[in-house]
This record gives structure tokens, C-alpha cells and sequence, in this order.
């Protein structure tokens, strides 16, 4: 068995003294583990590292094992996110998200957000709104996709504000009024209408509204904690960058 | 295939394989090369095993491992009770000590946080961080992390788990290293030493 793919380097864990264990999101086959032999000499490591991306070579005498890698960097990303807390705790955000995905089912349009994604992460004020819009994009991926089109309730398609808890889906101001307690804030920049930077409380909102769906749909099912690294990437705003 | 030696040496290279750098095949040489220099090699070689295990421990105060707790280097009177380095590993603990980098204390973290390895924040010595830092007294911290995804992910964190204690907290420059021609660097530690230059 043999396939050539590019990939992200989500992690690595070590195999041994010299070798390590990469764990990758590929385009076209999802994410997919492999060992790389030597990964941690001096010249591997620097391209191993988390956010990397890299053109892959996949063999295995038999599709159901684990499998060794063969890895050519392309886009060295790890040392500009390093400069940032957002990017680093986004990239560890990233990495736990993509662990929901089962190991190689394909997931090209996924693996576009996250390059993208991942290219402007070390910008302060864009890491927030792309971590949300990812988030959205696994949600949808994984079958709970938010509908921010129209309003639940009337079918409107103006002055939606709200997200209904239950549904997903969006809800205009008129009709979500008697529920608002009860009704998740829906920030402008989630429904493409916004152009500029969104303001910190349009970020907070985001990540809350992400966060709910994340927690009810994939890590609470799982019995699996919300990951760390998020926690501390919400924590950072508005503080640090507004 | 049967055993061609007895099973007292055949425990000796098993247990000398598990050591880092050795497979069963240099195992077996060092075991043999053991047994050939018992008086030499072998004898003091247990001693000072047997030493190690008696007398070695873990220092309260920075996580050093030494005879003493606190360690020699926590009760060193010369160094600079102002000035904390924080660690990854005492390997790296060591490192710095060769280099003579820096008269500062020390605290050894054990570990990264790293997801994919299941380490959280809870399973490093980050308790005992804080209270150090928070008894007053230091003025500078110095997070001698490595220079990974990891590494950087703890320094942050670290950061903002110190940041209501005031003190100042700084991190290893990252670039070129001694020696290292720039053709050969890849382009993300060139892009962090030019993000990093300093005015000459």
C-alpha cells in the first residue's frame, strides 16, 4: 500500500529513542497516523511540529497498519504561531478538535478551512474569528450543522440575532424577543455580513455559541472534557487583544 | 533458540537493553564487556548503583535530583535568590549548568504540557511554581522551555498562571545558532531570528 497526500502536522508522540509517531490531517485521507522513522533527529523536528504543513508518502504492506511516513515540509507555520499565546492555544485547540474525527475518513473541505485557518493564526485579531468559523465547519462536518440562513421560527432572513439552543438554528430578533434568556447570542460576523474585524464581544459570543454545541454534540456524548487549550484560548479574550 | 548463557546474565541484558541508547544486540556487548572487567568496571559500577538508589532523591524545593533536599544548587549561598529559571527536565537543568549561563535558582517543571500525550497543566510541578514565585523574593523568571509547539504552549501558560504576582517573566531568545549558516536554517527559525534581531 502506498499513497502520496499533503497534510498538517497535528502531533507527534515518540516511538522509541529516535523515532516518532505523526499524526496528520491529510486532503484526501483524513486523519491518519504513521511512523516516521528518525523523527526526532535535528533536521525532522523542526518540520514536526504541530501546524506544519508537509507533503506526505504513506507505505504499509497491508491498508490496516499503523504504516511509516515519509515527510517533505512545505510550509514551516510552528515558529510564526509561536510568537502568539492565541495561535499556540488555537493550534492545541485544533489538534483536539481534529482527535474527534474518526482516523481516515476524508474530510477535503475541512482540511481547507484548516490551512487556511492555520495561515492566519498568527494574526492577534483574525485567530479568534477563524478558530470560530473552524469550529462551525466540524460541527457541520460532523453532522450538527448550525443553520444561520433564516429564522427558525418565521423563515425571515433579516435581523437574525439569536441561535436557538435546541435546533441550531437562527432566530430573528421579533421572534426570539419573549426567549432571549434562554436564546444564544449570533454574532455578525458568523453570517457573512460583517466586514471589518468583529469586536470583542461578537468574539465572545462566537466562541460561546461554538463552545455550547461542541460540549452538547461531540465531547459531552464522548464523556470527554472540553479541551484545555480552549479554555485558555476563551480566556485570552477580550483581554489581550481588544 | 536456545539461551547460551545462564539466566542471571540474561536478566543483566535484559534490564541493560531497557537503558536509552542500547538495543538487546549493544546490550549484550555491555554485558559482556561487564562480565570481562569485573573488578574494573563491574564492582564499581554496582557500587555506585547501589549508592544511587540509597541516597538519590528528588529536591523539594526545585524538583533537582541530588543527595540533598534541598539540593546543593537550592542551598548554594552565591546564587541569585532574585532570578528563577524554569525547566523543562533536569537534563536541560544540567544543560544550562555546563553552559554557566546563568547563577539564578532553578525549578524543574517535569514535563510539557502535550496533549497527545495526555499531560495537563496538573501533572507538572506548577503548584510548587507558583507558590515559590508567590513567597515574594523573585524578581525575574526566565522560561528556559524548548523551543516546540509544546514548549512555547507551557511558556504562555506559565505566563499567564504568573501574571498576578508581578514579577517579570522572559523566554530563551530563538535564531541562528553559533555556528550555524543561515542556507542551511529552515525558514522558521530564520523567520523568528529576523523578528528577534537586536541593534548592534
Amino acid at each position: 500500500m502506498e499513497w502520496q497526500d499533503e497534510g498538517i502536522v497535528i502531533g507527534v508522540r515518540r516511538l522509541g529513542e529516535r523515532d516518532v509517531i505523526l499524526e496528520a490531517m491529510t486532503r484526501e485521507h483524513g486523519r491518519h497516523l504513521g511512523v516516521v522513522r528518525s523523527g526526532r533527529s535535528q533536521r525532522m523536528q523542526p518540520a514536526l511540529q504541530a501546524g506544519n504543513g508537509c507533503d506526505l508518502v504513506w507505505r504499509a504492506r497491508l491498508d490496516e497498519q499503523l504504516g511509516q511516513f515519509a515527510v517533505e515540509p512545505t510550509k514551516m507555520r510552528a515558529a510564526s504561531l509561536m510568537g502568539s499565546a492565541a495561535a499556540l492555544y488555537a493550534v492545541a485547540t485544533l489538534g483536539a478538535l481534529l482527535r474527534l474525527l474518526p482516523e481516515r475518513d476524508p474530510h477535503p473541505a475541512l482540511y481547507e478551512t484548516l490551512r487556511i485557518v492555520l495561515d492566519g493564526l498568527d494574526d492577534p485579531q483574525l485567530a479568534a474569528p477563524l478558530l470560530v468559523r473552524f469550529e462551525v465547519a466540524l460541527l457541520g462536518e460532523l453532522g450538527f450543522g448550525l443553520d444561520l440562513t433564516e429564522c427558525a421560527a418565521t423563515g425571515a432572513n433579516d435581523r437574525l440575532i439569536y441561535v436557538s439552543p435546541k435546533s441550531g438554528r437562527a432566530v430573528s430578533e421579533a421572534a426570539g424577543e419573549p426567549y432571549r434568556d434562554r436564546l444564544l447570542a449570533l454574532p455578525e460576523f458568523l453570517k457573512g455580513s460583517e466586514t471589518g474585524f468583529p469586536g470583542p464581544s461578537a468574539i465572545a459570543d462566537g466562541l460561546a455559541l461554538t463552545g455550547f454545541f461542541l460540549e452538547r454534540h461531540l465531547f459531552g456524548p464522548r464523556g470527554v472534557a472540553m479541551p484545555e487549550a480552549r479554555a485558555a484560548f476563551v480566556a485570552l479574550f477580550p483581554a489581550e487583544h481588544f | 533458540m536456545a539461551s547460551v548463557t545462564g539466566p542471571e546474565i540474561e536478566r543483566l541484558i535484559q534490564l541493560l537493553a531497557k537503558l536509552p541508547g542500547l538495543g538487546p544486540r549493544s546490550a549484550r556487548r555491555a554485558a559482556l564487556h561487564l562480565v570481562k572487567k569485573r573488578e574494573q568496571i563491574l564492582a564499581p559500577l554496582a557500587d555506585a548503583m547501589q549508592v544511587a538508589r540509597e541516597r538519590i532523591l528528588v529536591c523539594d524545593t526545585c524538583g533537582n535530583i541530588d543527595t540533598l533536599s534541598p539540593c546543593t544548587l537550592c542551598s548554594d549561598p552565591k546564587r541569585d535568590d532574585t532570578l528563577l529559571v524554569v525547566v523543562e527536565d533536569v537534563a536541560d537543568l544540567w544543560a544550562l549548568e555546563r553552559a554557566g549561563a546563568t547563577a539564578g535558582r532553578y525549578h524543574v517543571l517535569g514535563g510539557v504540557l502535550a496533549a497527545l500525550d495526555g499531560v495537563g497543566p496538573k501533572d507538572l510541578n506548577l503548584e510548587a511554581l507558583v507558590a515559590r514565585v508567590a513567597s515574594g523574593g523573585i524578581k525575574e523568571v526566565i522560561l528556559a522551555l524548548n523551543a516546540t509547539v509544546d514548549g512555547q504552549t507551557t511558556a504562555h501558560y506559565i505566563t499567564d498562571l504568573l501574571s498576578p504576582y508581578g514579577v517579570i517573566v522572559t523566554k530563551l531568545a530563538h535564531g541562528v545558532p553559533v555556528g550555524g549558516e543561515l542556507d542551511y536554517l529552515d525558514e522558521g527559525t530564520l523567520t523568528a531570528a529576523i523578528r528577534q534581531r537586536t541593534s548592534v
